[in-house]
């Protein structure tokens, strides 16, 4: 019982000073420039607002946020009805199809997106998708594919058959076994799925700034960097606008969060 | 009854929307890229001409690409072992009956959800070199954490190492919940102590999620960009410049596409070789348990 004491103390300490960064980046926003330069480290005295509402304005965090919130949306209904859907194949078919092609979705889990990134640089402007919703929402689905295909794979596998199979030898055909049997079993790994591509999507930055940069249709990341680019020196403003860009995806995550520990234990059984 | 099974095996139509949309977006760009490569193509036209192992020769006798892929195997390395260490002590930590075990749990997980690009910007705070604001200030140092050639390297790994390392200890936790508890009780009865079961028990089982966990840290490092690019892009001097950054350069900045996708493909190399040699030795580490 003691060493259980002990144990608490030291792993309560460690996630105090774990969370210094959040400390500084909760406290820092809630300061007046005065006190931030006088007393970087203390409790805001007394706490300001007023930074939230300049970073809100000058950082367009409100079109940004609608940006990012349709992009991630709808990459996700798309991932996960062209992942499960490819997945129970590939878990189901024991022909050297399903496994060829299950080895080629894996591969893409190794690949560098950066190989590819020039030549579907070109692709998407050719296709005129360049600055648009349409051309973001393809690259992410395209490029979580193979995560997403993993984890419901392995999902799938562990599932018995006969649920589908009864399904189907009253008559159904392997659509409606599929979409009216499996999927809804598939709920546990579809959070998963969600939270873990909601949490990549949303924060991606790279392939945003790239294609959507200066279109105005800009994701919070990119919004958010070029915002700390024009205000660099002025922590309290910048914090502000870091805090209102990654509260959407904390609070996901707080509701979601029991997914997490679940995927990736049926992933190691898998 | 064969054919009867494999009728009602779904058809592999089901698998074809995800593969066409895999194959536009991952396949067909990775096999350009790999061409690319191989020539001078400047990105502005159609204009380009394959110029053999050119590129490649260019990236030996580039300081700069040679001193990114240096400080881009020492960042993974340093981040690999850091990030998996800390990961284990924390996943034994919160696998314990603590009462505040759950909230540990969310707490040392949460930074993994926070866009990297945001992280950075704390952390260049955090990395402050006034004396009085942020680690300097609470630690009582005079340290230029992103500043200092010497030191700007390992502070990025420390800051990735503080955001991914609930990462690895989800991952390593999984396995622990995997364990029969009664493989530790029946250590216990043959007299074995904490440190000889973590040894002989618990440590062989987390095989499975130690591989998972060395796989995905060393990709993540290997193709580290978003971080060095916000916080330090590369500086001072080339001392954080990575194959990701000086590959963006090359080809967004210099316009040197073909000599970009060379450095790509390099990278892409190493992730490979690294991939394969760690999925055969793990595994085979995993089957001899």
């Amino acid at each position: 019982m003691r060493r259980t004491f002990l144990l608490e103390v030291v792993m309560i300490a460690a996630a105090v000073a774990f969370l210094f960064p959040v400390y500084a980046l909760v406290t820092l926003s809630l300061k007046d420039p005065a006190q931030l330069s006088q007393t970087p480290l203390a409790l805001p005295n007394p706490p300001t607002g007023d930074n939230f509402a300049k970073a809100w304005s000058a950082a367009a965090l409100g079109p940004s946020l609608v940006n990012s919130t349709v992009i991630t949306v709808v990459s996700l209904v798309a991932l996960i009805g062209l992942g499960s859907f490819a997945a129970y194949f590939l878990a189901r078919a024991h022909t050297r199809l399903g496994y060829g092609l299950y080895v080629l979705f894996l591969l893409g889990i190794v690949l560098p997106f950066q190989l590819g990134m020039i030549p579907l640089y070109r692709l998407v402007t050719d296709l005129g998708l360049i600055g648009t919703h349409a051309g973001m929402i393809l690259f992410y689905t395209g490029i979580q594919l193979p995560f997403t295909v993993f984890l419901y794979t392995g999902f799938i596998r562990a599932l018995p058959r006969e649920y589908a199979s009864a399904a189907q030898i009253d008559g159904a055909s392997h659509l409606t076994a599929f979409t009216r049997v499996v999927f809804p079993l598939l709920r546990p790994i579809t959070g998963t799925v969600l939270i873990l591509n909601a949490v990549f999507i949303w924060n991606d930055f790279f392939t945003p700034l790239l294609y959507l940069g200066g279109s105005g249709f800009e994701t919070v990341p990119v919004s958010v960097f070029s915002f700390v680019g024009q205000y660099v020196s002025d922590y309290g403003l910048v914090f502000a606008g870091l805090v209102m860009g990654a509260l959407p995806i904390v609070l996901v995550f707080l509701v979601l969060q029991r997914y997490v520990i679940k995927g990736f234990s049926s992933g190691l059984k898998g | 009854m064969i054919r009867r099974f494999s009728a009602l095996s779904p058809s592999w139509l089901f698998a074809a929307p995800a593969l066409l949309v895999y194959a536009v977006v991952v396949l067909y760009p990775s096999v350009a890229g790999v061409l690319y490569a191989f020539t001078d193509w400047s990105g502005i036209g159609e204009g380009m001409s394959f110029v053999g192992l050119a590129n490649f020769q260019a990236i030996l006798d580039d300081e700069q690409a040679m001193g990114s892929l240096g400080n881009t195997l020492l960042l993974t390395l340093a981040v690999v072992i850091v990030q998996n260490g800390v990961g284990l002590l924390l996943a034994l930590g919160v696998h314990a009956k603590l009462r505040s075990r759950a909230l540990l749990r969310v707490v040392f997980f949460a930074p993994v959800v926070v866009s990297p690009v945001m992280v950075a910007f704390l952390w260049k705070y955090v990395y402050n070199p006034d004396p009085s604001a942020g680690l300097n200030g609470l630690l009582g140092l005079e340290v230029d954490w992103l500043g200092d050639p010497s030191v700007a390297l390992w502070s990025i790994a420390g800051m990735v190492v503080w955001q991914y390392a609930g990462y690895s200890m989800v991952i390593f936790l999984a396995g622990l919940e995997g364990i029969p508890a009664e493989l530790h009780e029946a250590a216990m009865i043959d007299g074995a102590g904490p440190l000889q079961r973590f040894r002989y028990v618990t440590w062989p089982l987390l095989a499975p999620a130690l591989t998972i966990n060395l796989m995905l840290s060393t990709i993540g490092g290997l193709k580290l960009f978003d971080q060095v690019f916000a916080a330090t892009n590369g500086g001072p001097g080339y001392a954080t410049e990575t194959l990701s950054t000086v590959l963006y350069k090359q080809a967004f900045v210099f316009g040197k596409f073909g000599y970009s996708t060379a450095i790509a493909l390099v990278l892409a190399l190493f992730v490979a070789a690294v991939s394969l040699v760690q999925i055969s030795y793990l595994r085979s580490r995993e089957v001899a348990q």
